[in-house]
């Protein structure tokens, strides 16, 4: 008998998408792989160990900087996802009003302006600042990482509202619910999944970033990405494998997590 | 119904709208302070800077000049005054707008059939292959670049791999080399190919591929027919999307590229640091913005397009 | 009652404006079960909605009780909705959306669990109080979402085509509970549909809405019987229309020759002052008021173009001398004989008084 023929299948396509499922993992998967290496090259395996792990637990610099990048990561992605929960409850499901344009375009800047020119344009703009305070704390990072977290708190919270059927909070306000009560009662809690995962989001990018972080930060003050970005430059130890491995996983768990909310929303 | 709590005289319609206005303008206050303080106002500084004289350790002096824009592509011989191309500058700009086409290029190769072979997946399983696209693009871009890095450096895992087979004697040089930056801008921007194309393959019905067939089309015919030109919007997205950041690109370049092979977010960083030429760092700065807001027009265009064939 | 006077809803400005009601003014009594029945976008939500609260009218007054309702927000108006979606909070549980409005009120806890208890029974739906609104059925949402718009007591309760979303059987039984729960509670109802057979078998009266106005108004009977006009007569049932001339008006009925020469008495048009005499007027004949006969002395003749069986009846299309076509219905009875072909030449036959006049 022949064949059915498949009207999905092109030649080839499935062998390349299998190459590029490979592409994407392989870096990753030998870059862990080499973090469990005991000897002191990323190429040659020479056996399983944890010692890079423990060797980056007592790296002080390590240490400094990991703990610099989660408080970094938390508030920013607090006052971020604040903001744009609030931004988002302005500008969504309303008719068009003056000034709109203006503020997607401002919510949306982080997005399309490259990070290179955001980070020179802060390094200006806190250089000044910094010369005439005299203050150099973590509130620039802060700052910074808040803004560019902003767009991606707003896009979930902001799809949540647009795809929430309108007439549920009508009927809330047809049932006796003044503003605040329907707000409490019906919106918040069809919000929350949005919400948790905007600022799962935020965590994450901020976590991640290198480019704007290195141009704000003050001396001294590295995060676990631009600390090892100043590492690449020196001969490499599977020790930044290992560190890479934590953040890895960190990103991993909470972008599964987003992917799960995201999916339970009706 | 006399107990219903009717007492508290509402306000008419037109209070309403104002209240609603209001309330809009400050619920909107947080986020246009900390946008307008780390994101927009910085950048109207940057362009006033452009228009500034150097300072001799960095920073400016306040006084009005077109120099850096002059020299964004062009320069004075430092002796003779002559007039003449920035040939530095160009090659990076020609560099950059070469390997962002050809990232794009590639991940276009790649993508498109993984895109497709996502969406032809059935609906359940989906979302599971989509999160595997997923994890890596939001995972560490410098993790990421490390470890493409450890697999082409001279000691890493291919060249490694490569000389214990005995095919090679000398590691082959393939870290700081352009071909290191693209192999890297491909790997770190494939996601970006992928998600819009896959949102409109996902879309495509599947009886107009079967209407194809029947009219005696071949797979090639369908694919090029019918497919392509229906998904067309997400690959002009796709590229887009890929094309800008390359553009933009810092980090990669500056680990694979090993700071031989400068983009111009190298360029860039360079006329702030070692250079101390702020202004033109600055003018610098938004040329590239400028190439990039042209490159969104168009994928704002492609994303409208979309937006017609399926209305 | 409600007292709606001049209302006018206006969406948009200038080219591309919108007028969704045009000067609507309808009195709805107290314990009344009160239709709006009209196509879509004729402007039955629209109306609804302002009565909810959820839009304000770009002119006009509308009053319950003799207090004003348009200076009310919706969660000042004793009003309650059961929405076309019907709205459930997908995050509570059924006795929890039926408490909501209670809660909202202030209620004591203890009159709060008494009325939802209440309300479970009335609308049967006991055994579900704990279940999530997305575990139960669509006809059992459709009672939820019934029970929490009664629960507060409203004085009005508005409902926007609820029955829309469920199949043939259960919407058949939810227009009599329907019926049932406004006669229990003796709360007016405001129930906007497009079917004019639900609005026929539940309304106590209805008002036939089209383009944004209200084009007549009346009990079922008297809306099915004495159509007003052509959009009503055509709306309402299948009608036939014929060309006609008036000839004389004597007492309540008016004499009237038809196309083929033949003189009826028919109705005349509702409130209106009757033709003059000699005037052309369109008459409706319902497809189920005329009969087939002998085309020799037959009020009207012509020939039998298609005969359509449906079950229950029988459908004649009978192209007319004049050229109308006329579609008439008999009802199939045992025994009964079917004693005409297409093609053949029929009579058709009414009796007099059954025609309607419309008003032109």
């Amino acid at each position: 008998m022949r064949k059915g023929f498949d009207v999905r299948r092109q030649p080839g396509f499935t062998a390349i998408a299998m190459g590029c499922f490979i592409l994407l993992y392989l870096p990753i998967i030998l870059l862990v792989a080499y973090s469990f290496n005991a000897g002191e090259s990323i190429a040659i395996w020479e056996g399983f160990s944890w010692r890079w792990y423990a060797s980056a637990w007592e790296n002080e610099q390590v240490k400094d900087a990991t703990i610099r990048s989660l408080i970094l990561a938390a508030s920013s992605s607090a006052v971020a996802t604040t903001a744009a929960v609030l931004a988002a409850l302005a500008t969504t499901r309303s008719k068009p009003w003056r000034g709109q344009t203006v503020v997607f375009a401002m919510v949306n800047q982080p997005l399309m302006v490259p990070e290179i020119v955001t980070a020179v344009s802060l390094l200006i703009v806190f250089a000044v600042v910094k010369s005439f305070t005299g203050y150099t704390g973590l509130g620039y990072l802060i700052l910074a990482h808040s803004a560019f977290c902003i767009p991606f708190a707003y896009m979930p919270v902001r799809a949540r509202l647009q795809g929430m059927d309108l007439s549920l909070e009508q009927a809330g306000s047809d049932l006796y619910g003044t503003p605040l009560q329907v707000f409490r009662h019906i919106t918040l809690p069809q919000l929350w999944p949005g919400i948790l995962a905007g600022a799962m989001l935020a965590f994450v990018i901020s976590l991640d970033d290198v480019v704007i972080t290195e141009f704000v930060k003050s001396a001294g003050q590295d995060t676990l990405p631009t600390y090892m970005l100043g590492q690449l430059r020196r001969v490499v130890t599977p020790e930044i494998n290992a560190i890479s491995t934590a953040l890895l996983a960190i990103s991993v768990i909470m972008v599964t997590a987003f992917f799960f909310i995201n999916k339970t929303r009706k | 119904m006399s107990d219903m709590a009717l007492s508290d005289p509402a306000p008419s319609p037109e209070t309403r709208a104002r209240r609603e206005r209001r309330s809009r303008w400050l619920l909107l206050t947080p986020a246009l302070v900390i946008l307008s303080l780390a994101a927009s106002g910085p950048l109207l500084v940057v362009v006033i800077y452009s228009f500034l004289t150097p300072g001799d350790y960095g920073g400016v002096e306040w006084q009005f000049s077109l120099d850096p824009w002059f020299n964004v592509v062009a320069e004075r011989d430092f002796f003779t005054e002559e007039l003449k191309l920035a040939d530095a500058h160009l090659l990076v700009f020609w560099r950059s707008i070469k390997l962002s086409l050809m990232t794009a290029i590639l991940c276009l190769i790649v993508g498109f059939p993984t895109a497709y072979f996502i969406a032809t997946r059935p609906a359940h399983r989906r979302d599971m292959w989509m999160l595997l696209i997923m994890i890596p693009f939001w995972t560490n871009l410098l993790i990421r670049t490390f470890a493409i890095m450890e697999l082409i450096r001279n000691q890493g895992t291919i060249n490694t791999l490569l000389m214990a087979s005995g095919v090679i004697d000398e590691p082959i040089q393939m870290l700081y080399t352009e071909f290191s930056v693209l192999v890297g801008m491909t790997y770190v921007y494939l996601p970006l190919m992928i998600l819009p194309i896959y949102a409109s393959m996902e879309r495509l019905d599947f009886n107009l591929v079967e209407a194809g067939y029947d009219l005696y089309a071949t797979r090639l015919q369908v694919l090029r027919r019918i497919i392509f030109p229906l998904v067309k919007p997400g690959v002009v997205a796709g590229s887009i999307l890929v094309f800008v950041p390359c553009l933009g690109a810092y980090v990669t370049p500056r680990v694979l590229g090993g700071g031989k092979q400068l983009m111009l977010g190298n360029l860039i960083e360079l006329q702030f640091g070692q250079l101390r030429n702020w202004p033109l760092g600055a003018a610098l700065a938004l040329t590239l913005l400028a190439v990039v807001m042209v490159a969104l027009v168009f994928y704002v265009r492609a994303i409208g397009r979309e937006g017609e064939h399926n209305a | 009652m409600i007292e709606i006077e001049g209302l006018t809803k206006t969406f948009g400005e200038g080219p591309t404006a919108f007028t969704a009601l045009d000067d609507v003014s309808v009195t709805i009594q107290s314990n009344e079960f009160f239709t709006l029945l009209g196509p879509s976008g004729c402007g039955k939500t629209t109306l609804l909605r302002t009565i909810a609260g959820f839009l304000d009218p770009t002119r006009g007054k509308l009053t319950l009780d003799g207090e004003d309702l348009l200076s009310k927000p919706p969660h000042h108006r004793p009003v309650n909705t059961v929405f076309q979606s019907y709205a459930l909070f997908p995050h509570m549980t059924v006795s929890e959306n039926i408490a909501f409005g209670l809660q909202m009120l202030k209620r004591p806890k203890a009159e709060i669990s008494a009325t939802v208890s209440e309300m479970l029974e009335l609308v049967q739906m006991t055994a579900m109080a704990d279940r999530k609104t997305a575990q139960i059925s669509g006809g059992q949402q459709q009672r939820v979402a019934l029970a929490r718009a009664l629960a507060p007591r409203p004085k009005v309760l508005l409902l926007d085509e609820p029955l829309s979303a469920l199949d043939f059987k259960l919407r058949k039984e939810m227009q009599l509970e329907l019926k049932r729960l406004q006669h229990e509670t003796g709360i007016t109802f405001v129930f906007v549909t497009h079917d004019q057979e639900e609005a026929l078998t539940m309304s106590d009266r209805i008002a036939v809405m089209n383009a944004g106005t209200i084009r007549q108004i009346g009990g079922p009977r008297d809306i099915y019987d004495h159509p007003a006009e052509r959009f009503v007569a055509d709306f309402i049932g299948d009608t036939n229309f014929l060309k006609a001339q008036m000839l004389s008006t004597e007492g309540a009925g008016s004499k009237v020759r038809l196309s083929s020469g033949a003189e009826i008495m028919a109705k005349p048009a509702q409130g209106e002052p009757p033709a003059t005499n000699g005037a052309s007027v369109t008459l409706a004949v319902r497809p189920e008021h005329a009969d087939l006969c002998d085309p020799n002395g037959a009020l009207l003749a012509g020939s039998l173009k298609n005969v359509v069986y449906f079950g229950t009846d029988t459908h004649y299309h009978v192209g007319l001398e004049s050229g109308e076509m006329f579609i008439l219905r008999r009802q199939n009875q045992p025994g009964h004989t079917q004693n005409w072909a297409t093609g053949d030449r029929v009579g058709l036959d009414f009796a007099p008084g059954t025609a309607q006049i419309l008003k032109d």
